[in-house]
């Protein structure tokens, strides 16, 4: 089907514009924010034209590097590696040091790439009218359109420092947004928690990449000629069988600590659903594709380091696998608890990305990889799905309890792109969850973690009742509050500090939301009851609902191998390389195969999968760059077992939440306070698990106040008494020195100097004439003359 | 090398600002002027750190940098002040200070 005839396809090979210039994509953007900043206010959109354009232009370089990476690997051989494009630029030098910035690029790239991009044009065009009338409109672009610069820039990066750059500039963004509103103080708060809690994992990322810079700069100066912080050099050299046990595993522990702030693993998750404070196309975008991937794409970016720092395929449990579990399970069993409609999703976003880690940290690789891409589109969806209902319907509110229920009459599109979405999140077949979902949960057992693969089944019957759960309260039911027309006066935020009102910035009154006054409502016009979103926000739906049902085809397992495109295309395929090969700027497919491979390679396929010595043994004659991971065979048994367990959790719910919430069921009702274990469980759980607590009054009470509190022991007792003591003696001392010396001796001194200084005074008072200039005339001028007599002297 | 050419900008420069403090009367373009000035000197010192191959010009411009950026502050400061106090940020009519 790629018979593209061999010509054309060399052709475009010997060209691969977009593919070499791919380090132009987070340029564009980054060009953007500039322009919005400094004439986004006097743009017709204020600004919002340089944004969506920047994003589109990404997206059609994404697109065009896309295109040309597929023709490139489907033209070379089946098992053939390709080497990925790379490019760089020194940054700048230090202490013999260089820092380069350059591009990366290959199928990992491209693929996460092509979702950001594409993620952030639709939440851009979104946001027109979401946003429409916000007093910072202009400033919100900016940080949008600067926030998907930094994700790509991280994507793209050629090495670690231009990684971190990038994960920087998307912390600092990530504040800027989530604080949008500031005005509200749970807001700031929330911004707040969200910055300091992963630059706490930060520090991680800034450790580990010196430890591996320092263990690794040696190897890859002398065998590839780059430097520690090149990404090919550190994954060439954690495979190379060169490291030193310790400093792998200390440099990988360091670097997953900072996946694990970022990307809201536990114990760190507690940021991820405040940030739900910011405006709802910022938690789209944060959710889905940019901040929160971040940290996963570091590990699957260094993979190499990470599979051999945490004996990846060697063992039961690792690290990486055990922190993905227990997000996936704790992150779901929250999401019981909370009634607002973005928190619910926060917390899913949480347990899917355990979902990613755990995949990583059992060696699925590529099944963790496009989780990454679909769960992008699909949580996208239901974030922006979520933000119609309150844009449209619930009066900004995201309660789902007080202003929602029987939504789906009025809201046909949004419904139904969430009920898509929803299957896709649940893993239905054949949804796109469905493909990535159950091939990570397959994978995980495939590699020997039996028991993490039962905590992904477990994991997967909590998401379809949780999500059923939301769904029910959303869209079925009777209307309430704000869903039915009421007007309700008291706001939200009056029973936990993360509720907000998606709107209330500062001026706006509260005691009528539907005030001729207050601008951004105007388009609500004659109707008062919940209704449709306009276009510009339902078409984003449509599509991401499309993609939802659609992206998981392009690697439907269970369809045969023709259809396992993105594993032909992500998917580094391993072999052993010569060094050269890696380091030529551009390579052509094949060009860096060495000798021995050449003869002694018979293809001994094991599910049509070539065996290489990588990630097992140490390479003979070259190097390694990606680790041998082997795919588990798919089978219809296992895909019905986990179908089975998801339909048993949304019929289980459903039928729950008719009891509970429709019919009043008296069993059901009440439950938690009558029975006093339920109850304590209940009360775990809406108070987080007490980490917040935690966090908050432990560690940085426990720290910071004894710290204090020691401090100002030290400065009343010890300090004070010395200078107490001191001033005691000095005042015996000076009382002796005034009468002798001070009345006699310096008082006549200071007397006739006094006289001489008045004199002098009367002499230059002309001088000082208050008049700032001419202050400056008289500097310049002795310093000129002061020159001059330098000058003189000198000659 | 350049080094003429260097040294006749950072002249340039240093004569204008040192024109601007003296002649202006507003407090800000004075502000700007002494940017100005430290500039100039930033110039030099890179000019004569490029000849001589040695990085402490760099190094000391980078000093001066920061140094400036203080001062800017303070003095943005001062300004403020003055407008809040006087609603005017003519140097000119500030002679409190004469003595």
């Amino acid at each position: 089907m790629f018979a593209a005839s061999s010509e054309a396809a060399s052709a475009v090979l010997t060209s691969g514009f977009f593919l070499e210039n791919a380090w132009v994509i987070p340029v564009i953007p980054a060009v953007a924010f500039a322009l919005i900043i400094f004439f986004g206010r006097k743009m017709p959109m204020k600004g919002s034209e340089f944004g969506i354009l920047s994003m589109v232009a990404s997206l059609v370089f994404s697109g065009g590097a896309i295109m040309q990476w597929i023709d490139r690997v489907n033209g070379a051989g089946e098992d053939q590696y390709v080497a990925p494009i790379v490019k760089t630029w020194t940054w700048w030098q230090s202490g013999g040091m260089e820092f380069g910035l350059g591009q990366h690029v290959d199928g990992l790239t491209l693929a996460v790439l092509g979702v950001v991009a594409f993620i952030s044009t639709l939440v851009q065009i979104y946001s027109v009218e979401y946003l429409r009338g916000d007093r910072r409109y202009t400033h919100f672009f900016a940080s949008l359109t600067l926030f998907s610069a930094g994700m790509m820039n991280m994507v793209v990066a050629e090495n670690m420092i231009q990684l971190i750059l990038g994960w920087e500039i998307m912390g600092l963004c990530s504040f800027m947004l989530i604080g949008h509103w500031w005005e509200e103080g749970a807001n700031s708060r929330a911004a707040l928690k969200a910055f300091f809690t992963t630059r706490t994992g930060d520090v991680g990322l800034l450790a580990g990449t010196s430890i591996l810079f320092f263990a690794a700069n040696d190897w890859t100066q002398k065998t590839l000629g780059v430097s520690g912080f090149s990404i090919r050099g550190l994954s060439a050299w954690a495979l190379s069988g060169e490291p030193s046990h310790s400093a792998i595993v200390w440099g990988a522990a360091a670097l997953f600590i900072a996946a694990i702030g970022k990307s809201g693993q536990f114990p760190l998750h507690t940021w991820l659903p405040d940030a739900m404070a910011g405006p709802t196309p910022v938690s789209s975008l944060l959710h889905s594709s940019t901040m929160v991937v971040a940290g996963v794409f570091l590990v699957a970016r260094l993979y190499p380091v990470f599979f051999e720092g945490m004996d990846i395929l060697g063992g039961s449990s690792n690290f990486i696998v055990i922190i993905g579990g227990i997000t996936i399970v704790i992150a779901a069993a929250l999401a019981f608890v909370q009634t607002d409609i973005k928190k619910v999703l926060a917390y899913s976003t949480v347990s899917q990305l355990g979902y990613m880690m755990m995949g990583l940290g059992a060696g699925a690789w590529l099944p963790a990889v496009f989780h990454i891409f679909t769960h992008a589109f699909f949580k996208a969806c239901l974030f922006l799905g979520a933000g119609s209902i309150s844009h449209s319907a619930s009066h900004h509110s995201f309660e789902m309890k007080k202003d929602m229920g029987g939504l789906r009459k009025f809201m046909p599109v949004t419904f139904g792109t969430w009920i898509i979405s929803t299957l896709a999140l649940c893993g239905v077949f054949p949804f796109s969850g469905f493909f990535s979902k159950d091939e990570i949960i397959d994978n995980v057992g495939h590699n020997g973690y039996t028991l993490f693969m039962y905590v992904g089944l477990g994991g997967a019957f909590l998401t379809a009742a949780y999500m059923t759960r939301a769904t029910y309260l959303t869209f079925f039911g009777e209307p309430r509050g704000a869903a039915a027309g009421e007007h309700h006066d008291d706001g939200h935020g009056d029973d936990h500090a993360g509720a907000h009102d998606d709107h209330s910035h500062g001026d706006h009154a509260h005691a009528d939301h539907h005030g001729a006054d207050a601008p951004h409502d105007s388009h609500h016009g004659d109707s008062h009851g919940p209704h449709e979103s306009p276009a510009l926000i339902t078409m984003p739906l449509i599509i991401l609902a499309a993609l939802a049902i659609g992206s998981g085809l392009l690697n439907a397992v269970p369809f045969g191998h023709s259809f396992e495109n993105f594993t032909k295309w992500v998917e580094p395929r391993v072999e052993v390389i010569s060094p050269t090969g890696l380091a030529t700027v551009v390579g052509g497919p094949g060009a860096s195969r060495t000798a021995a491979e050449e003869e002694g390679d018979g293809h001994s396929t094991e599910e049509g999968h070539h065996d290489s010595p990588c990630g097992k043994e140490t390479p003979k004659d070259g190097i390694c760059v990606a680790p041998q991971l082997s795919h588990a065979k798919f089978k219809w048994s296992k895909a019905a077992l986990s179908m089975i367990i998801v339909l048993l959790g949304m019929v289980i719910s459903w039928v729950l939440c008719v009891q509970l919430y429709d019919r009043k069921n008296k069993a059901l009702v009440g439950l938690t306070e009558r029975n006093a274990l339920l109850g304590r469980g209940y009360r775990f759980l809406v108070n987080k698990y007490y980490l917040d607590a935690l966090y908050e009054n432990v560690i940085v009470r426990g720290i910071a106040h004894p710290v204090s509190a020691a401090a100002y022991w030290v400065n009343q007792n010890v300090l004070d008494g010395a200078v107490n003591g001191a001033g005691n003696i000095t005042r015996k001392l000076s009382g002796w020195v005034y009468r002798n010396v001070d009345q006699r001796v310096v008082d006549g001194t200071v007397n006739a100097s006094g006289e001489a200084a008045r004199g002098l005074g009367g002499f230059l008072r002309p001088v000082q004439s208050g008049k700032v200039n001419q202050y400056g005339a008289l500097l310049f001028g002795t310093a000129a003359i002061g020159a001059l007599v330098l000058v003189i002297i000198n000659t | 090398m350049l080094l003429n050419q260097f040294l006749i900008l950072g002249a340039v420069l240093f004569s204008i600002g040192v024109y601007g403090v003296i002649a202006r009367r507003n407090a800000v373009l004075v502000l700007m002027s002494i940017e100005l000035i430290l500039n100039s000197v930033n110039i030099n010192l890179l000019a004569f750190s490029l000849r001589s191959g040695t990085p402490d010009g760099h190094t000391f411009a980078l000093y001066v940098i920061a140094v400036a950026a203080a001062e800017v502050g303070v003095g943005l400061a001062m300004v403020l002040l003055m407008y809040r106090n006087r609603r005017s940020i003519a140097l000119d009519e500030l002679a409190e200070m004469k003595g």
